[in-house]
């Protein structure tokens, strides 16, 4: 493998609020991450992986991420992701990627219609993702959320489909849904399987200072994904 | 030309700010049931007629005021003449 570390890319918006946690865990984890403000047409050159952070991205008007998805950098973040770039959303990043349709699925207000904010414990349900593969089958994560739109929805036909492709990815261990999502989705992938969103924050648990470090394992795997699809570059 | 937009929450989706609001209503007393929170949005379109704006608002509902997974949306133009 090799020891470069991998540039991953942090695009924020006005509201974005996690873009600091998030460069800050990556770099901690063997990344070279960098923050890319939304109004910039392009990903730095050689960006190796898109990591987009929670916040509350222009106010959440409207709808969660519906207008940070027409910002500037999502067009490259797009195309990126077109190509098979590795894409992780994390909480208002999910939400920007379900309303760009990047990802499936649609994300509401909490059922609670409250804001929750609290360690969880997500379920591991695929572990052959560039996302979950340092985590073992079946493995109980414990991982914050917070947020006041994480109900994750899609109706019956689609989750079928989804279930059949093994694109969900991360489910609330039994009991511990915090916001009402269908079937307790946590985290869903795209068909391609290069692009992941979920609602709980990894880069709030990587250290055991701060509750917990099991987020590593998400944001490691990623970044051991980057740091691969950078050596096929070279 | 000034245009209205509803958008809804689809039937049969769960809409918890609609529960809420209508628990709130009964606690006042009202005896009410399927309360539902939709949203409005009023503008004003430029458009050569009345069928240009309704084309334009359409495309505005499907690229951004509404999404189509749980929501439905209703145009109202109103001079429609």
């Amino acid at each position: 493998m090799s020891r470069t570390r991998p540039l991953v890319a942090v695009p924020f918006f006005p509201g974005s609020n996690d873009d600091r946690d998030a460069v800050s865990a990556l770099e901690r984890l063997g990344a070279d991450a960098r923050r890319v403000w939304h109004d910039e047409p392009a990903l730095p050159d050689g960006t190796a992986a898109v990591v987009l952070p929670g916040g509350f991205s222009y106010g959440d008007y409207l709808r969660c991420g519906a207008i940070a998805r027409f910002s500037p950098i999502m067009g490259a973040v797009t195309a990126f992701a077109a190509d098979g770039g590795l894409v992780l959303g994390i909480c208002n990043g999910f939400q920007i990627l379900t309303e760009a349709s990047l990802l499936p699925g649609v994300l509401r207000a909490n059922e609670s219609l409250t804001f929750v904010c609290r360690d969880v414990r997500v379920r591991v349900e695929q572990v052959e993702t560039p996302f979950t593969s340092r985590c073992a089958e079946d493995e109980e994560l414990t991982i914050p959320v917070k947020h006041g739109e994480g109900c994750w929805f899609a109706d019956g036909d689609l989750r079928a489909e989804l279930e059949a492709n093994g694109q969900i990815v991360l489910r609330y261990a039994a009991g511990e849904n915090p916001n009402g999502s269908v079937d307790d989705v946590a985290g869903v992938r795209n068909a391609a399987g290069n692009v992941f969103g979920l609602m709980p924050h990894p880069e709030h648990a990587v250290d055991p200072l701060l509750g917990s470090a099991d987020g590593a394992l998400i944001l490691g795997s990623l970044i051991d994904a980057a740091r691969l699809s950078n050596a096929a570059l070279v | 030309m000034k245009a209205t937009v509803l958008v809804r929450p689809k039937p049969g989706i769960l809409d918890p700010q609609g529960q809420a609001v209508e628990s709130s209503l009964r606690h006042l007393g009202f005896a009410v049931a399927e309360a539902r929170v939709g949203k409005l949005v009023e503008l004003e379109v430029k458009a050569d007629d009345a069928a240009d704006a309704r084309a334009q608002l359409e495309r505005m509902c499907e690229q951004l005021l509404a999404n189509p997974l749980i929501e439905s949306y209703e145009i109202e133009l109103q001079d429609d003449t």
